[in-house]
């Protein structure tokens, strides 16, 4: 155990050495502000390619288009910045879209709940959540095993109560989250930018927060500080089932209406977002503000690609070189002796 | 203030503290040395509530108490500056003094970080070093590093009411020696403000600071000493507490060392690690190299095993001149290296003992780029009987093993692949005595078929005992050099002289 400690200790030093050295170097290039660069470089680029780009109408298209990952997101940088993964996002995103969609006024029953029905819809989302916390932290179950589990538990649940057809949604009030505008803006972006000061609070001013934060750097000593990891663990999976919740109605919203591939996607997409944002996979790195970032370069790379036109097909595979390159780039990978 | 009464411990039915009992009184600087393994590591754990007694009561201030964990401990006044630091280096130092303690600073649940910042900005203030609150702990060194750990501890002083008994768990082993004095000179002047327990194996450093000294031997403590009523020699003969036992190590078939130098560094360096180092190894040699933590001998056997890249001097391997990048050009050059933890480094568990034997070296059982299953079975099952490894056959998982015949599979390993030169880190650690003297049997029998062997040991008696001859170490230079051969060995407190 001395021994051990003292190795830890001269790699530390080297590392310092090295930062040292590095210093310099990072001060010009800033890595941190990397994916900024990347996002600004982007939109000059395309406005480049195609000046229709930064038109008002397509500016407002991509704020449309990103409500939805951002909410998901938002939820999804919490349990990275544990240096856990979700993979339940769609799961539970179709519980909570199935949830609103049948409890509000709908071609398939005869509920009429209105807004009670969001409530519902993103409690049901956060319970599951929690109960994704609780067999992780209790059963002591790796967060990708449990997290794969409840996505399927979620989807099956919810085309099995939808009775595996699409159920359209008719209340008009939850509805205009999409229809509706504010500011020149559709009221479900709102929302979302809502979902993002949320997600602020919590990570800059928040106990919560930090010990995400603190777990993350070194789960071992967090708990030696007398930090709760269990409950921060549980509450944490809790809060991003609430963003997939919001996320969740967001999309019944725009789409009007809940099906069995409502989430088709949204995993790739947030997990995308969240790491070319900048936020380290192995945790205690990043952070909600990297993830705006990111999902904002995830979404104009999406717009830019149909403004000029680029197959469908070649845009996800662009979207899976910008994930690895994103890692590639991110990772300290001569600090990392294995890879698993 | 606090006290400890017959504290009992296990792990994994391992007795690591055997009913141990003692006393920290008002304002006084309690010193707790031990070899390695001795438990003082788990005593200050369960005085700091992070690990719990299986028996015995503490009791502080004459109440008993019960510390499930280190919020408990924190409840009751304790504060512990760990060995392995605790800081997390993705927080700020200001984040990090206050880890776990927010609350003080929360309004209407949001936190007030300018008023955490004044707060922690006042703790450094208290211990008098000046370090900027708001800076990213990875950028700190690592003296400063133990600094806002000493603050983390006392910023207990400002919830609890009554003194501080704080826990410092071997903070000089990563120090050099200006950081030392200046946290002496830090315990010293806020003696009057709470009690410290200072743990170390720097018998020198703990006779410094402490007022009164507890030795633990294998789980007890064995003595209590005014510090000022005892040497540094007599307090180590306390603390090893035993003659050396001839027969136990096999001194007997102790052999001279044949012609052929196998290991040969001249002037040897590697950073700031250790410089200088001379070092020669025969073949049939045993050599030992004995030194405290942070004396350098980790690295120079991590330098020739290929762990380490050395920076002057050179290394020649059987007459070859060599600069290793990576362990496998050490492999390559007949090198073996046996890492102190089998389970995390040395074996894959759940892989039987052939294809544990046949890992290193695949060739030797691989025909036309296929596995031999027959072959690796046979030469697993010649090594079973020439090392008397206690298996019921070849294809047994090694995580059925005991330890002793895990460490005899490993190295089977490095003799299938050819290897030449052994580096034994820490051979023996976590082995029960009778897997130790299997162990021991092992090395001498591989002396005796010419293989040269490099030495570091949890003990010192075992490094004397199986060494021809114990090369000593500290802050990274060759402070001494004894020959052991059998019937004249040197006494441990000449060694100690020089380690220390």
């Amino acid at each position: 155990m001395l021994t051990a400690n003292i190795d830890n200790l001269k790699a530390g030093g080297a590392s310092e050495r090295r930062s040292a050295l590095l210093g310099l170097a990072r001060r010009l290039t800033n890595k941190r502000a990397a994916p900024l660069f990347v996002l600004i470089a982007l939109c000059v680029l395309i406005t480049i390619a195609n000046p229709s780009f930064i038109e008002p109408r397509n500016l407002v298209r991509i704020a449309n288009s990103a409500a939805v990952p951002l909410t998901l997101a938002m939820g999804l940088t919490f349990i990275i910045l544990l240096g856990s993964i979700d993979l339940s996002v769609e799961g539970s995103l179709s519980v909570a879209a199935m949830v609103v969609v049948l409890l509000a006024a709908n071609d398939a029953n005869t509920n009429q709940f209105g807004w009670l029905a969001v409530f519902a819809a993103i409690a049901a989302s956060t319970v599951m959540g929690l109960a994704t916390g609780l067999i992780q932290t209790m059963l002591r179950i790796p967060s990708f095993m449990a997290t794969l589990g409840v996505w399927f538990i979620g989807l099956g649940i919810s085309v099995y109560m939808l009775g595996g057809s699409a159920v359209r949604l008719m209340d008009p009030s939850i509805r205009n989250l999409a229809l509706a505008r504010f500011a020149g803006l559709p009221l479900g972006v709102w929302v979302a930018l809502g979902a993002f000061a949320f997600a602020c609070t919590i990570q800059y001013h928040t106990r919560l927060g930090r010990y995400i934060m603190a777990i993350g750097g070194g789960e071992d000593l967090a708990e030696l500080s007398g930090v709760n990891v269990r409950r921060v663990r549980i509450l944490a999976f809790g809060l991003a089932g609430f963003f997939f919740g919001m996320a969740g109605v967001l999309s019944a919203a725009q789409l009007g209406r809940s099906d069995a591939v409502i989430a088709d996607g949204r995993l790739f997409a947030a997990v995308t977002a969240v790491v070319v944002g900048g936020t380290a996979l192995t945790g205690g790195e990043g952070g909600v503000v990297n993830t705006l970032i990111g999902v904002l370069i995830v979404t104009i790379l999406g717009n830019g690609m149909i403004l000029l036109g680029v197959s469908p097909y070649v845009q996800q595979t662009a979207q899976g070189l910008m994930i690895i390159a994103a890692v590639a780039l991110s990772l300290d990978r001569i600090r990392l002796q294995i890879v698993k | 203030m606090l006290s400890a009464h017959s504290i009992t411990k296990s792990f994994a039915g391992v007795p690591a503290l055997k009913g141990v009992s003692l006393e920290i009184r008002p304002n006084e600087v309690v010193g707790l040395i031990g070899e390695n393994g001795a438990g003082k590591s788990t005593l200050m754990r369960v005085f700091a509530g992070t690990h719990q007694p299986d028996g015995g009561t503490l009791t502080r201030d004459g109440q008993p108490v019960r510390l499930r964990n280190a919020r408990d401990g924190a409840a009751n006044g304790i504060g512990m500056v760990f060995q392995e630091q605790s800081l997390l280096l993705n927080l700020s130092v200001a984040e990090n003094i206050y880890l776990g303690q927010e609350s003080q600073f929360v309004r209407f649940g949001l936190v007030d970080w300018k008023a955490m910042r004044c707060a922690a900005r006042r703790q450094l203030d208290k211990i008098g070093v000046d370090i900027d609150v708001t800076a990213r702990t990875s950028e700190l060194t690592f003296a400063a590093r133990q600094m806002v750990e000493l603050a983390k501890a006392l910023t207990l002083e400002e919830t609890i009411a009554r003194p501080l008994v704080i826990l410092l768990d071997e903070p000089t082993s990563v120090l050099s020696g200006s950081d030392i004095e200046i946290l002496f000179n830090r315990v010293r002047s806020l003696k009057s403000r709470a009690s410290f327990v200072f743990v170390s194996h720097r018998l020198d450093e703990v006779l410094r600071i402490s007022d009164r000294v507890y030795t633990m031997k294998d789980g007890e403590v064995v003595a209590e000493h005014r510090a000022s009523d005892i040497s540094g020699p007599e307090l180590h003969k306390i603390m090893v507490g035993r003659g050396l036992h001839t027969a136990y190590y096999k001194e007997d078939r102790q052999l001279p060392p044949r012609d052929e130098v196998l290991v040969d560094a001249t002037d040897l360096g590697a950073g700031d690690t250790f410089s200088h180092v001379d070092l020669k190894i025969h073949a049939g040699e045993i050599v030992g190299i004995a030194g405290v933590v942070g004396s350098g001998r980790e690295e120079v056997t991590r330098t020739i095993g290929g762990f380490m890249s050395h920076t002057e001097g050179s290394l020649k391997i059987m007459g070859e001149a060599v600069h290793f990048r990576s362990p496998e050009q050490a492999v390559r050059r007949s090198i073996g290296y046996i890492p102190r933890e089998r389970r995390l480094e040395g074996l894959v568990m759940f892989l039987s003992i052939a294809e544990n034997i046949s890992l290193a070296d695949l060739s030797a059982v691989t025909k036309n780029g296929l596995i031999n299953y027959h072959a690796e079975r046979a030469l697993a099952t010649d090594w079973i009987s020439r090392l008397h490894i206690k298996a019921p056959g070849p294809d047994i998982a090694c995580r059925k093993l005991s330890g002793g015949n895990q460490q005899k599979v490993v190295l089977a390993r490095w003799m299938t692949a050819g290897s030449r030169i052994l580096i034994l880190d820490h051979p023996t650690r976590g082995l029960d005595v009778g897997a130790k003297e299997e162990v021991y049997e092992l090395v001498r029998e591989l002396s005796r078929q010419g293989v040269a062997i490099l030495l570091i040991s949890d003990t010192l008696e075992e490094t004397i005992g199986l060494s021809h001859r114990v090369i000593v170490m500290r802050d990274g230079a060759v402070t001494a050099r004894f020959d052991a051969a059998p019937g004249n060995k040197p006494d441990q407190v000449d060694v100690v002289r020089a380690m220390v």
